[in-house]
């Protein structure tokens, strides 16, 4: 029996206002005039009147809402109702909490019963068939969720959301025993089903497919579907990083081994016992000393093709998903901070784009693409109790076909435990394998081997998940509060990227084998084949490694935290990775052949021709070039998002994300994460995508340095900074592209060295291109800049001595330091020229300087000049202070003679500082050696006044502010 | 006398446990982190302590509405105890997820509804005390952040009046420092009559949207590198405590 509850709110309801606005803004034109908001649940299961209503009352709040249990309550006039709810199987939390509400007032489970959550918007307003149906468009994403739309006086209709497979959920052979075209089919478009429809890339080469080929050959055997299935995730570019590790050109050890591992070797080496690295690259994060007791853990990943398909969905598994990489650090560390970083499109270009021909599968709107991963971090870090304190957003055209979604979790782990190092860990033959958290469902199925392909019309769609962060949250406490410091558990490892395929096998290398049951495994419906089940990317889930004679003391911590764990196996000696399902093998390889049976492929690049940007060609006004930037997205003021991501929880909060009186977002952070020391961490960001256009080298040289300068701002120091990698590159199957990353590759290499800041960890993605059509059907590809993000992060002594960006009082002098040269190329402000080159050694020496003299007290502001150059630095201190300054920029350090080139060049290694004139002897005492400018001074007059080689600016506080704050002013 | 010992709730989803115990035990009180599940297992548990605090955080998400999920699981299993627990003369707070919490299981008066923007906010906001409370004893002003999507204060018209005549209205949300400062506006979330916090008729169960947890410390302050140029300039050592931290010492102190 079904039964439905619907409530709504008896007083001002803020959801449905703020529904209204958005879609009065998206429909200036319609008569739309009002919208209520009704909650419905509808319960599938049987219960009785009493319980129905007892049920309802427990789901109102009695003070502002009414229920009801019959019909769903329309209000007085409206002309349209929209239903929207979530797709079968799509993870419903309001559902789930509501079903945990129901059974606890009833005292019983629901078994088989099932709870599905939705709403329904009242539109009043004389509205067409046609807005309503554009509205609803607006309202729901059709990967995920289901719009019903009523006119006004027709039935509701009760949609019960059940998942329902009549999928076969037999182990099926394989016969790789065909000819290479059909064996590359399998490759490239998944394993034939019985009525000839495809499972879906496993994104095999034939060379792979060969190898595979040949190893069942000499098992005697056909390869199952499960098998084959989980070597392509174990090979998976996503999982093995195979272009980063292979061959490239002379770089026989592959260029990680060789650019980025080599660098850090070469860093540890030289600092000696200055060494802070504890755990590098061997774990799901990578971690630095923070003092005696404790080590940060630092990792960043990206979620970018799904956050295409649901940027909600996508950005929120993102972040939950780079929580479980600290969750999976060593025996686990507690996530202390969430960064983000979001390279979209400009939100307001209104191109269309199919995935296929026939247009029948939209590329959502960019404006849309960026509201939802906003969402996503907003729910999945606030949900966690996990601050933000720092972010950015970035625009370029070509995120249009993929957006590149960032997501980065700092934790905190105690170095030891009664004798027990936390940081290291290894699962015993004889533990048994246990599955923690969510249950297992279809969803991300492919998610490792899709996200190794461009996103085109056979991208599936149930490689979207939705995470659900309450469900981690209580997992966390479960591990972090308890079973961790108990000893309870010999290994654990993330549920991420081929799901239990991937953890089970990763562990199973710690042990020696593995053997797994799997019809153990909880799932959250019926009918998944053993491979679904096996490949499943559902969320919130670990693997953990827990010894015989501990598991009754772990599953009764588990049982009092209301969290699933399951025994699904043994880790064992064997060297195999074992499969049964109910007692009968399904899945037999060996670990060796799982692990590195993959072909090395030996790849080339080829150094493509230069495109050559164009030349601006209506040279600006400085003024106006300088309020142009301001009112873009890239240099605009993000303080909405800052504003809705909690980054005060847990108490570590000392610099904000938005900062000054005018509230001017940052580009780094500082935390204090433990409450009896007074050393803080300071996370900071740099890229400069823009300069691929020109050169990749120079490119990762810029976003290093960019990184490392903006933490240095901060106030920390180069000798206890430690930078983390992210690569995010398209079709790089090309040698031109691969040409492109060694270069990119060749300098995180040299500038990490130079600076001594090694790479604690890192990742990759790939293939961010997007392969589909125009609204006139022709076909297009957009591929994404070669994008480097590079994190930051280091240990300061004493949180007292950080550094904000604002202008603070009124006579302190202005100085910038480090060379100002005619580096124009790819910037802001637009031009050909060339592209910032980094002086290490210059840079080095400016940053050490001004390292000392912020710890000596001796400057009061300080920003790095990054993107838009001197002038928006300029802008932003002033801004974020409420206060002008009256500056000559005619004598500058470097070569820029220019007016443009000295007000927008962006050239590396300079800062903006602000000094009492108290402390300016001793100051520039502490720069000798450095190229600096007493450029002029903080003024109360409200204006910038700006004296430049040629020209002159004006420019009134409240204009820059205003700019400022206009691009996002109205979301 | 001893110092009182506290019991912060925990589990579902709640997550400000740990800087709450801190800043108790930062004022000499001794504080027990405990799975709402422990407590309904052993409500005893409850006999051992002096202060509870149902801390912030986002039980069940949110989802069916802020409190609503956890404060029914308080009321059905815990309810008897919590009351035998007040019988006693001792305090409880909710702060933020948990103020939300109190009033769904009918420990304060009123409701919390999603903020006029209709968007979860961080930010600073300064508090008046308007109402009498252990908790709020000598304090006039104090700046503290809120966290929250669901903050705004409602109570219908005549509720209101009592709480107003009771002194039960703790907290108001008033231009003060930091609204001056960063030119905000005084009330973040649109709550009725400026309310940010109010107390049971006796004042000794206190329900607030605003983290005094997160604000004991001076290098909290939103603008404090602007004030620290004020000690730095006039050759002062720059203050440690922040203006929250006012509040533990009350509950402590009540005890003592």
């Amino acid at each position: 029996m079904t039964h439905r509850i619907a409530v709504s709110s008896k007083v001002e309801d803020a959801r449905a206002e703020s529904l209204l606005r958005s879609l009065k803004a998206l429909f200036p034109q319609s008569a739309l005039e009002g919208a209520s908001y009704v909650q419905a649940y509808t319960v599938d299961a049987d219960l009785t009147p009493d319980e129905l209503r007892r049920v309802a009352e427990r789901l109102t709040h009695p003070v502002t809402e009414v229920s009801s249990t019959g019909k769903i309550p329309t209000p007085g006039n409206f002309s349209y109702a929209l239903e929207i709810g979530c797709l079968p199987g799509v993870t419903d939390n309001v559902g789930r909490t509501a079903r945990e509400t129901i059974e606890d007032c009833l005292g019983r489970s629901l078994g088989e019963g099932e709870v599905y959550s939705s709403y329904f918007l009242f539109l009043s307003g004389s509205l067409s068939q046609e807005e309503a149906h554009a509205m609803a468009r607006e309202l729901h994403n059709p990967l995920i969720e289901r719009a019903s739309v009523y006119p006004a006086g027709s039935d509701f209709k009760v949609i019960v959301p059940r998942v329902e497979l009549h999928e076969h959920t037999s182990v099926d052979e394989v016969s790789l025993d065909v000819d290479d075209a059909e064996l590359s089919r399998i490759g490239k478009e998944g394993i034939k089903n019985a009525e000839g429809t495809r499972r879906g890339p496993l994104a095999l080469s034939l060379k792979q497919l060969e190898v595979i080929r040949d190893y069942f050959k000499k098992q005697k055997r056909n390869p199952t579907d499960i098998e084959l299935e989980a070597l392509a995730q174990a090979w998976s570019e996503h999982c093995k990083h195979t272009i980063f590790a292979d061959p490239l050109d002379e770089v026989k050890e592959g260029i990680y081994n060789r650019y980025i591992k080599g660098a850090t070797e070469r860093i540890r080496k030289a600092k000696g016992k200055k060494d802070f690295c504890v755990s590098v690259f061997k774990d799901n994060s990578g971690a630095i000393a923070f003092d005696e007791k404790y080590l940060i853990t630092h990792k960043v990943e990206t979620h970018n093709s799904p956050s295409g398909l649901d940027p909600f969905g996508g950005s929120v598994t993102a972040i939950v998903g780079v929580n479980r990489d600290c969750l999976g650090f060593g025996l686990g560390a507690k996530p202390i901070a969430n960064v983000y970083g979001f390279f979209v499109a400009d939100p307001n270009d209104k191109t269309e784009l199919f995935r296929d021909q026939a247009k029948t599968q939209p590329l959502l709107p960019a404006r849309r693409i960026l509201e939802g991963v906003i969402r996503g971090i907003n729910a999945g870090g606030n949900q966690s109790g996990i601050p933000t304190p720092l972010g950015f957003i970035a625009v370029d055209p070509s995120y249009r076909g993929k957006p590149l979604v960032f997501g980065g979790t700092v934790g905190l782990i105690p170095r030891k435990n009664k004798g027990r190092k936390l940081y290291e860990k290894k699962a015993k033959p004889g533990d048994y394998i246990v599955m923690l958290g969510g249950r297992v469902g279809l969803d991300g199925i492919h998610g490792a081997t899709f996200s190794s392909e461009s996103l085109s019309s056979g991208s599936p769609a149930t490689a979207v998940q939705i995470g659900d962060p309450i469900t981690q949250k209580k997992l966390s406490d479960v591990l972090i509060r308890e079973a961790r410091d108990k000893g309870l558990y010999s290994s654990i490892t993330d549920d991420g990227a081929g799901g239990l395929s991937g953890s089970v096998g990763e562990m199973a290398g710690e042990s020696g084998g593995a053997v797994v049951d799997l019809e153990k495994i909880p799932l959250k419906y019926p009918g998944l084949a053993p491979w679904q089940i096996w490949l499943s990317e559902s969320q919130e889930r670990m693997t953990l490694a827990v010894p015989k004679a501990k598991w009754a003391a772990f599953k009764k911590i588990c049982d009092r935290h209301d969290v699933e764990a399951t025994r699904i196996g043994e880790f064992t000696k064997s060297e195999r990775v074992i499969i049964r399902h109910t007692g009968r093998i399904i899945s037999d390889i060996s670990l060796d052949f799982l692990h590195d049976g993959r072909p090395v492929e030996q790849q080339k690049s080829a150094e493509p021709k230069r495109v050559v940007l164009q030349e601006k060609i209506s040279p600006e006004e400085p003024a106006q070039a300088i309020l142009r930037m301001l009112s873009g997205p890239n240099l605009g003021s993000i303080s909405f998002v800052s504003q809705q991501y909690d980054h005060e929880v847990q108490g570590t909060s000392v610099t904000k994300p938005l900062q000054g009186k005018g509230r001017v977002n940052a580009d780094a952070g500082v935390i204090k994460p433990v409450f009896d020391s007074t050393k803080g961490v300071v996370l900071s960001h740099g890229y400069t995508p823009w300069y691929s256009q020109i050169d990749t080298y120079a490119m990762a040289a810029a976003a290093i340095d960019t990184a490392v300068r903006n933490a240095i701002a901060a106030g920390a120091s180069r000798d206890y900074l430690a930078i983390l990698d992210n690569f995010c590159w398209s079709s790089s199957e090309k040698p031109e592209r691969l040409y492109e990353l060694k270069q990119a590759a060749k300098a995180c290499y040299d500038i990490a060295t130079a600076y001594g800041t090694p790479f604690i960890s890192g990742k990759d993605s790939m293939f961010n291109d997007f392969r589909g059509y125009t609204a006139d059907g022709k076909p297009t590809h957009i591929a994404a800049l070669p994008t480097l993000l590079v994190s930051a992060i280091g240990v300061i002594p004493d949180v007292s001595k950080t550094m904000t960006i604002d202008f603070k009082r009124v006579g302190d002098l202005v100085y910038v330091i480090g060379d100002t040269n005619d580096e124009l190329g790819a910037s802001e402000y637009g031009g050909a020229g060339t592209v910032p080159v980094v002086d290490v050694k210059k840079n080095a020496k400016t940053y050490d300087a001004l390292s000392k003299a912020i710890q000596k007290g001796l400057v009061v502001s300080a920003v790095g000049v990054g993107r838009g150059g001197l002038g928006i630095a300029l802008a932003k201190s002033a801004v974020a202070g409420q206060l002008g300054a009256q500056l000559n920029l005619a004598k500058l350090p470097g070569n820029a003679k220019s007016d443009e080139a000295v007000m927008f060049s962006e050239s590396q290694g300079r800062l903006l500082l602000s000094v009492a004139r108290t402390s300016q002897k001793e100051f520039e005492k502490a720069m000798k050696g450095v190229a600096f400018a007493n450029i002029g001074e903080v003024v109360q007059a409200a204006s910038l006044s700006i004296k430049l080689p040629e020209a002159a600016v004006e420019l009134p506080l409240s204009t820059l502010t205003e700019s400022y704050r206009s691009f996002f002013k109205h979301w | 006398m001893k110092k009182p010992h506290v019991i912060i709730f925990s589990g579902y989803g709640l997550n400000t446990e740990d800087e709450t115990k801190s800043a108790f035990e930062s004022v000499g009180a001794t504080a027990d982190i405990v799975h709402i599940n422990d407590l309904i297992a052993k409500p005893s548990l409850l006999q051992k302590a002096q202060i509870l605090v149902m801390p912030g955080g986002f039980s069940y998400g949110d989802d069916t509405g802020s409190g609503k999920a956890y404060g029914n699981r308080l009321k059905q299993h815990l309810g008897a105890a919590i009351e035998e627990f007040l019988k006693r003369d001792t305090l409880m707070i909710g702060i933020c997820n948990g103020f939300q919490i109190l009033t769904n299981a009918g420990l304060v008066d009123g409701a919390l509804l999603t903020n006029d923007s209709g968007r979860f906010s961080c930010r600073w906001v300064d508090l008046e005390v308007t109402g009498e409370s252990p908790w709020l004893k000598d304090i006039k002003t104090l700046s503290v952040p809120i966290a929250h999507g669901e903050g705004k204060y409602y109570a219908p018209p005549s509720q209101l009046a009592l709480l107003s005549k009771a002194s039960q209205i703790a907290l108001k949300y008033v231009e003060g420092e930091t609204a001056k400062h960063f030119s905000m506006a005084a009330n973040p979330n649109g709550s009725l009559e400026n309310i940010a916090g109010v107390t049971s008729h006796n004042g000794r169960v206190l329900g607030l949207m605003p983290h005094p947890e997160r604000a004991v410390r001076f290098t909290q302050l939103p603008h404090w590198t602007n004030l620290r140029e004020e000690y730095v300039r006039g050759g002062k050592e720059l203050p440690t405590e922040g203006p929250g931290l006012q509040i533990f010492k009350n509950a402590v102190n009540y005890f003592i």
